[in-house]
This record gives C-alpha cells, structure tokens and sequence, in this order.
C-alpha cells in the first residue's frame, strides 16, 4: 500500500470498492480514481495513442493527459476517456483500460513504438499516397481503425439533464485562494454573489498546502471558515462541481454542474448534469495554474508526474506517489513540493535544479531535511518499463543538456517546470494573452468585457498576492486576508532538450507528439504556430495542450531563434473541458427535440390510417391508403374521389391573420400586388405577396368580412414569416396606419370539402347562409353556422372543382370532421391528403410557393402577372419588377411538361435541357406527378424563356448515365382550362 | 450570447430577439422612377465598427428597433425606437 498512515483530505473511516480491468481495488470518499489507484500501488493507468507506451498519471486535475479509462456508472452509464484525476471514486465503480490489445500489460500495439522512426510527425501526409484509390478502400479505414483512443458507447443515455438560467452581480470561476477571497469581499458588498469550482471540493490549491498560514490559521481551517462564512451568506450561490465552459458575449458564462457523478448509484437522483447560463454583471476569473512538464527523453514513463501532482496526491489524498523520488525543477515551486513529499514519507533521493544558482534559503531548507540538491544540472534520460527505475542527469550546458553522467535510482520523479496560467477563459472572453517574460508565462492584458483575472491565472504565484488579487477584484474594504509573502522564481520555460537519434522527449503526451516531432514540421518549413500545430497534432488532444503548448512554444522559439511571443499563442475555444452532449441537449430530446403541431383532427386522420409527412413543424395526412395501396393508389383515388365526386381535407395547418382597422383596406392594398381597396365586404381574392426586391415571398386568399376586417391566409410554411413581414411594414414603413395584425392559425380548424358533390353534402349542414352560386358564387366569405358550429365559410378552390373551407373554432375541429363525413356517406365524399391536394393543384397549374418559386420568381414569371395590380401607385415589390432584369424576355418561366412518351414521370429538380446543347441548363422540373385526370404524367417546371417556347419540346437530363426524357412544352394548366368547374 | 437592451423592455437575452439588417434605409417611393432601387435593394455598408441596425424583439413586445452596435467588440452603444432619426456619437453620449 501506498497510503499513508494518516493526513489528507479523504474519509477513512469509509471503504469504497471498485474494480479496474476486473480487479477489484479500494478506495475512501475523498480519492478520485487516480488518488486511488495510486494508492493501490497502479502507476501503469494508459497507452499513449500512437506508440502506445505505457502510461502513468501525469496530473492531478483537468490537466491529465494520459490516465483516460471507460468508466461504468451502469447499465447504459459507460464513457470513455475520463480522466481518472477528474472520476470521484464511488462504490461500486467499474473502470477499464483503453487503446491496448490484448491486455493493458501486454498490448500489441507497442509495436508501433518499435517502428517510431517510421511515423514521425505527418507521415500520413507522405505516407498513403499512392495509389490514389487506395486511400478510401484500404488507407483510411485502417486509420480510422486504429485511430482514437476509448470506444463510445451506441446505448442511449439513461440519465436526465437540464438547463437554467441566473443573474449574479459578480460571478467567481475557481474557488482556489483568490477566488475565495473575491467571494468574501463581494458577499460582504450585498449583491448575488456566485462562486464556482470545477473540484470535487472547493479550496484549489489550499486542499494540498502543507505548511501555509492565512491569517494565522492553519490553510486549511481558514479554508473551512471561509466556505462556512460563503455558505450562510444569504446572497451567495456556492456551485462545487462545476465547470465554467464557455464565456461569451456581454458576460454571459455557461456553467456545466454535475451533480450525481460523485454519489452511488443508489444516492443518485434528479439531473445528472445542469447546464447554467449565467449573466454576471461582473467576472472574476480565478481558475488558476497549470504545472509544466520538463522536455526529456523517455519523460514519459509511469511514476513521472508533475511535482504538484505528486505534492496533492501527498498533502490532499495520502498518498505516496513512490518510496524513493527525485524531484525536477527549473522553478523554485518544486522545493515546497519535495517537502510535501518528504513530509508524506516519501523518501527523496534528490532535487535536481537546473539552474546554476539555486535560492541558497530553499537549498538550505532542503538539506536540512537531507535531501540532496543537485544545481545545474537537469534530467537527461530516464529507465524503466512499466515504471520509471532511474533518472539519468548530466550538466547543463547554455540550452543542452549532454547524455547522462549520473543515475539515480527512484520510482516516481516530480517534475517542476514552472507555471502555466489558465487564460481559457479570460481569452474567450476576447482578452489578448501577453507574454511576461520575467514570469515566463503568457498572462492577461487588458479586459474587453467586464472581467477581472485574479491570482495565478493572472500570474501571481504566491499565495499572498492571489489573496490581496482575489480580496480587490471582489470589492473588499479593510484588510484582505493575509499569508506569509514568498518570492517564487523560476526560469519557467523547458528549452533544454538532449539531442540525440534515438530519444524521444514527449512534449505532448496525449497526442505523442515529442520535441523531435516539432524540430521536424519545422524543419519542413513550417512557420506559423497554426500550421506547427496542426501538422504535428500538439496540442490538438482532448486536455487542449495543457500541459504541452507552451513547451512547444519554447521549442520552436528556439529553433526559429525568435523569442516565444513571436512564434504566437495558438486560440483557446469553448468548451473548456469536455463537456457532455446531455448538457447541451438537455430537455430537447424524444418529443421535445422539436414541437410537433397536430391539427385539431389529427386523431381522425390517425385513425383513418393516414400516412403523415412533416411540413415544418406541422403533421400533416398525406394519403389515406385503403387495404394494401401504396402511395401512388392511394392518391389516384382520392384525385379521381375529388374529380368525381367530393374529397375532404384538413387545412387547418394553412396560416391565418387577421388585418383589422380603418387602414385595413390600405395596408393591404400595399402589401399584396393586387388591387385590396375596392374588394367587396363577403368577397375573397387570389394575393400575392413580394418582397421589396419583386420576387414573390408568399401567397394566400384576402377575404374583406367587413370594411374594416380582413381574414388573410398565408402558406403553411410562411404564417410566421409573412406577419414578420407584414409587422415590418406596419410598424416602420406605415406607422401612420391605424391597423392590427392578430395570429389566428391555431384558433381555427378548416375543413375543405371540394368535388362535383361538394355542394350537395354541405348544404344541409349550413344554416343561415344560401349556397347556391348565385346567392354565395366562387370566391365569397360569409359566417353561418355548419352542423351547428359557428362557422366562417370561404367558397374558394385549390382543387379546380367546387371547393368550399369550413372554419370552425379549433375545439370544434373534431365535431366538424365527423359531421362532413357523415353528411357525406352516399355521396362518395373521400378523406383525400396533401399528397392528392399537390397532384389536384398542380393539374390546374397552381403554384406552391416554395416549391414552385424559389425566391428569384417574379409574379409575371409564375404566369401570375394578372394579380398584379398595374394601376397601384405603390405596393411592397412594384418599383423593382420594373428593373431591367425583371422584364428580360429569358427569364424562367412557369410552364407545363408532359413526356413525349406519355409515359415516363421526370424527376423533380432534374435540370431542363436541349437536345442540341445538353450542358447548358435551361431551368428545372418543380412539381411532377402522375395525373389521372389528364391520363399521362405533368410536370410543372421553370423554364427559360418558356412561354415562347410553348409547343417545342425540351428534355429532362437524366442523372449520371441515365438517358434523358424528351418532354412537350405546354402551357401551365392540364385540367378544365375556362374554370368552368371550380366557379359554376 | 448578446445581451440586447430593448427600448420598450429593457435588456433581454439575444435569442428572444431577431435581427433585421441595416437601419435608417429609406424607401424609395414605388413609382419613383428616379431612385436608385438596385442600391436600396442590395447595397449594404457592411461596416466594420460603428453600424447601426434593426432588430425585432420577436419574443417579446414584437416592436423593431434601432441600435447602434460595435460589429468588431460587439458592444452595443444604444438602441432606440423605429422611427426616431439615426443617432451621432453626440447623441449616444
């Protein structure tokens, strides 16, 4: 065992148990997974991704690159790739090993370390070149294969997540020193105060300080009255577990809380996850810094680890990372690090200082506990397979470190290699890093937003000025707490690396990217720090390079002979760490992934067998098969039921709007190309609707109920835009209009009943109103009631036959239904659905905008160029259909096709061509239905120039080898030419 | 996410809003044959900076407005309602 006796911050008095490629381990509340493994004496946790060497944990927190697992929650509870410093041990955890075969132990892929000198940095880009086909059937797949590291799981995901919203005066990120003095001095200000931290307990680098004082408290006492002091304050919101992923625009910040990952299956309950989007006044980003790694060869070994992590997994978890360790350093950090260790019983065989001048103090300090400091000298090779068994040292030569004069024996080394604020944040927030050079570390410039970076995010490393930061950014007055104030130095950047053939010093240790990697893409030619990146993959892993970009920085600043802000800091991007997908997806998965909108019928149509088609969010019946019909059955005899007798559709979806006011009359007039003034109260009119540029942007019928009261329809895709579109112009064009514009879509349902024998089903259903044409001709509006249900019914056709709308108050949707169905028993009255209502509209050479318009259609295009009202001194569109380029006799037209073949069905969307010269496109096929009516199949199509081509012929191109079809140009109207049956 | 402050609402969260292009276009008159309606049809600043541009509250009051916005920081220097002429630097401070 590696623990030790006593100390730390986990609860022993409690045993968790867990297993780790089926062995079965312990742990206490307090470990994460990493903390325990250790202390079961497991250092080898991971391959690496290409070489697949074995691996150790390198971190303690979000920053580990190596220790990833699958991690079993239960049933449908498996994620891969977790880091094992962020996974809180809980009882009954399930773990495993990934990118190894067959066992993490022996695993074949270490194969490819063998062959290293063969897969450099970009071998792909040179390797799989040829031949040219064989990059999709044998390169790629193999990649793709061996690529990536944990496996997905394909169950779908059995927990909850959800989504709220908040507003604080301040929001802290990171409840480390710093934060936590912010939090003190903005709760005692009064406002909404939110503390955040993405640790399983708050403190930062408190929960592993060994001998600092605050105040003159033990760190650790004066942490817990400082959270205790937070937790009673009234206005202070205190969020553990909880990651600041993202800040955006105008300080909004999207927090990511987990709330169940740290509790037994059985304590589990509500949201896994909830996902905040909080708007703060103020910011104040205090998340700290990330340890730096040392470049050398073989740095990767298991039981090599930063010497923070291996000071945390002492001072906070207990646990020995070795018996015998060396510590590492260039920056005077690691010192307090050996002492934690030696302090936790480890022994230290020795510090390793790189520099020439070590601070006497420190030296000092760690020999009088007997360790030996070595300065000048810096680590040069290491041993070991599964676990580091020595570190080789040689003198340190201006930017050279030789082959090793020395071995040390050990079984852990603690690198320190100075610090790494975290800017994610701060550099979302679009705040431009600097570099510091006396730091040695890119920190914070100016704010763009209403932020405050403190403390060491900010690059104050020493525990005094993080509190006096923290305490100043939160608006405190009097004193700030107080520490012991402590220069720490530090030559902060590794440049040193040992040149040599064979070595390979790993700079980033997720992606296997190592110092040779980059002296190569640099070699190569690449410059920009964008390109280095990218062809070498360093810092592109999932831990974001945090650990590895500033190595590289330094490496290839050396190379270039630039200094490090020269070569650029690559873009720092949301999320800050991985984020789950249930966070953002939240509430909208199943049926609240969208809204479905159901007609007030929909049950009947559901129960008559109706096959549905989405039109945007509506359901909408599409046929009505009968038996075994397929589609085309169906549909040929719901048309032929319309043709012959009466048809029944649900157009409830059709959008309404009702333009009331003593403007009424006059807005509308502006807003449709036909004429609106003089339409008659009781009358209805064909409109059509552009946009100021000409091109038609909707269509729908204008029924004028009274002098002042308009009932308008718009498409069912275009009810919401076209009142946006109607409200632009009210509200900025014509203010000076007295009209309203009210929705009233869903406040009815509307029931077409068209056919020969429309009439004769409806009439005895209708009080109040006499439909014979004379007294309520085609195109008339009346209220009356219709099987009793108040009723406003329009004699209007889409259909080219008799065609009434029945619109009913919603609720009296159903009863309306089944009173037209009854009504029509005997009369052949059939439920047809959109499917047959297309073919129908289409064989009278009706348009769908949308379908048959494509945003470039003028009306004269669509062969509407009669509603356009030519006398109107202004409407929404005129002045620009008189645009050159509107009038060219070329433009595409609305036509008809029908095959020459009378025979084949074109394809809609298929290009129109000519024979004479099948490259150029001429236009295209917009609606093509089979139609029982004309007993051959129609087509309607753009067409170029196509109304003087009517009479000729062109050809549908068939795609790839297919031949094309040779269709006649006819005019736009297959059906009842003079109208005869829709208005007679 | 924007924080948008509406004339008639107050400030409100960007994805109750819809934004509606360039401000303080005037329309030509339907039948003015003299005016240049490919420029007032197509022809857009595109400012980098300063611009001022409508939005719609669309989940909210439904009301366009106008606002003066910084296109490179996204700050927002004002809003101020339909109608009302376009605001100088003057004016905003």
């Amino acid at each position: 065992m590696s623990r030790t006796p006593f100390g730390g911050r986990i609860d022993r008095s409690r045993t968790l148990g867990f297993t780790f490629d089926g062995v079965t381990y312990t742990g206490h509340p307090g470990d994460t997974l990493a903390s325990a493994l250790l202390a079961n004496g497991v250092h080898l946790m991971g391959r690496s991704f290409k070489y697949h060497r074995p691996r150790g944990v390198l971190g303690s927190g979000v920053e580990e690159p190596n220790a990833l697992f699958g991690v079993t929650r239960g049933p449908g509870r498996f994620e891969p790739n977790q880091r094992a410093t962020c996974v809180p041990l809980v009882d009954g955890l399930v773990v495993e090993s990934q990118n190894r075969w067959p066992s993490l132990a022996h695993d074949a892929g270490a194969l490819n370390d063998l062959g290293a000198a063969f897969i450099p940095a970009g071998f792909y880009y040179k390797t799989f070149m040829w031949p040219p086909r064989a990059w999709h059937r044998l390169y790629e797949p193999r990649i793709r294969a061996m690529a990536g590291l944990g496996r997905p799981t394909s169950d779908s995901d059995p927990d909850r997540y959800a989504q709220c919203w908040a507003h604080a005066e301040v929001l802290i990120i990171g409840a480390g020193p710093a934060g936590l003095a912010a939090a003190l001095a903005a709760a005692a200000g009064g406002g909404r105060v939110m503390l955040c931290d993405q640790d399983e307990e708050m403190g930062g680098a408190l929960l592993a300080a060994t001998d600092e004082t605050i105040d003159g408290q033990p760190a650790a006492d004066w942490l817990a009255a400082a959270l205790a002091t937070l937790a009673a304050a009234p206005n202070v919101r205190l969020l553990p577990r909880t990651t600041a992923i993202a800040y955006g625009l105008h300080n909004l910040v999207t927090l990511a809380e987990r709330r169940t990952d740290h509790l037994a299956a059985a304590e589990a309950h509500g949201a896994r996850e909830r996902q905040w989007q909080v708007r703060a006044r103020r910011v104040v980003i205090a998340t700290g810094a990330i340890e730096r790694p040392l470049v050398f060869p073989n740095n990767d070994r298991p039981g090599i680890m930063l010497a923070s992590a291996a000071q945390a997994y002492a001072a906070r978890w207990g646990v020995r990372v070795g018996a015998r360790a060396v510590v590492a350093l260039d920056h005077d950090s690691g010192y307090r690090a050996a002492a934690a260790l030696a302090d936790a019983g480890v022994a230290v065989a020795a510090i390793v200082d790189s520099r020439a001048a070590a601070s006497p103090a420190l030296v000092a300090e760690a020999e009088g506990r007997g360790i030996e400091v070595i300065a000048g000298q810096a680590p040069a090779d290491t041993r070991g397979r599964m676990r580091v068994t020595s570190l080789g040292i040689a003198p340190v030569d201006g930017d050279r470190v030789g082959p090793p004069t020395r071995w040390i024996d050990c079984d852990a080394v603690a690198m320190a290699g100075g610090w790494t604020p975290s800017l994610h944040l701060f550099s979302q927030s679009r705040g431009k890093p600097v570099w510091d050079e006396a730091r040695g570390c890119f920190i914070p410039s100016r704010s763009v937003q209403a932020e405050t970076s403190v403390g060491a995010c900010a690059g104050h490393f020493d525990l005094a000025a993080c509190l006096r930061d923290g305490w100043a950014a939160g608006g405190g007055s009097g004193a700030a707490p107080r520490a012991q104030p402590r220069a720490d130095a530090g030559t902060s950047v590794a440049r040193r690396h040992v040149e040599g053939t064979r070595r390979r010093a790993w700079v980033d240790f997720q992606n296997d990217v190592t110092a040779k990697d980059l002296r190569l893409a640099l070699r190569e030619g690449f410059r920009s720090v964008e390109h280095i990146k990218r062809y070498t993959t360093t810092g592109m892993a999932t831990d974001q390079g945090r650990t590895s970009n500033v190595n590289a920085l330094a490496i290839a600043a050396q190379q270039l002979g630039v200094g490090i802000p020269e070569v650029g800091l690559t873009t720092f991007r949301a999320p800050f760490t991985p984020a789950t997908f249930g966070g953002f997806a939240a509430y909208a998965r199943g049926a609240l992934f969208d809204p479905v909108r159901r007609t007030p019928m929909h049950d009947d149509a559901v129960a008559a067998g109706a096959v549905f088609e989405d039109v945007g969010q509506w359901k909408r019946a599409r046929y009505f098969p009968r038996g075994a019909e397929d589609m085309d059955a169906a549909v040929a005899r719901e048309c032929t039921a319309v043709r012959t007798a009466a048809g029944l559709f649900d157009a409830s979806t059709l959008g309404k709007i009702v333009v009331a006011g003593p403007d009424a009359a006059a807005f509308l007039d502006f807003l449709y190309t036909n004429p609106m003034l003089k339409l008659g109260v009781g009358r209805c009119r064909y409109g059509v609707i552009l946009r100021d540029d000409g091109f038609i942007y909707d269509d729908g019928i204008v029924a004028r109920l009274a002098a002042d009261v308009f009932h308008v329809t718009t498409t069912t895709g275009g009810a919401a835009r076209v009142l946006d579109h109607m409200e632009d112009f009210r509200q900025t064009e014509l203010p000076g209009m007295r009209v309203w514009l009210t929705s009233i879509t869903e406040q009815f349902a509307v029931a077409v009943v068209a056919g020969p024998r429309a009439r004769d089903i409806l009439a005895p259903l209708v009080e109040g109103l006499d439909l014979a044409t004379a007294a309520f001709p085609h195109l008339s509006v009346a209220d009356c009631t219709v099987a009793r249900l108040p009723a406003r019914l329009f004699r209007i056709s889409f259909s080219g036959e008799l065609g009434y709308e029945v619109n009913v108050p919603a609720s009296h949707g159903r009863a309306l239904w089944a009173a037209l169905l009854a009504a029509g028993t005997g009369h052949g009255l059939t439920p047809y659905g959109t499917e047959a209502m297309h073919v129908l509209r289409a064989e009278k050479g009706f348009v769908i905008v949308g379908q048959d318009t494509d945003g470039t259609v003028t009306p004269d295009d669509a062969g509407l160029g009669w509603a356009v009202g030519k006398a109107k001194a202004d409407f929404v569109g005129k002045r620009a259909l008189l645009r050159p380029a509107m009038l060219e006799p070329d433009r595409k037209q609305l036509v008809g096709l029908i095959p020459v073949d009378g025979t084949t069905l074109a394809e809609e969307g298929a290009q129109l061509v000519d024979a004479a010269a099948p490259t150029r496109a001429l236009g295209h096929v917009s609606s093509s239905y089979r139609s029982a009516a004309a007993g051959h199949p129609i087509a309607l199509a753009l067409l170029r120039g196509g109304r003087a081509r009517i009479g000729g012929t062109v050809e549908v191109a068939g795609l790839d080898t297919a031949a094309n079809t040779p269709m006649r140009i006819v005019a736009p109207m297959f059906y009842d030419p003079d109208g005869g049956r829709m208005s007679g | 996410m924007l924080l948008i402050d509406c004339p008639h609402c107050g400030p409100r969260a960007e994805i109750e809003f819809r934004h509606a292009g360039e401000a303080h276009l005037v329309r030509p008159g339907g039948s003015d044959e003299s005016a240049d309606w490919g420029a007032y049809l197509y022809a857009r600043d595109n400012i980098r900076g300063r611009a001022t541009e409508r939005w719609r509250h669309v989940h909210g009051c439904g009301q366009f407005f106008n606002a003066v916005r910084d296109t490179v920081s996204d700050a927002f220097e004002c809003t101020y309602p339909a109608g009302e002429s376009r605001r100088t630097g003057a004016d905003i401070a």
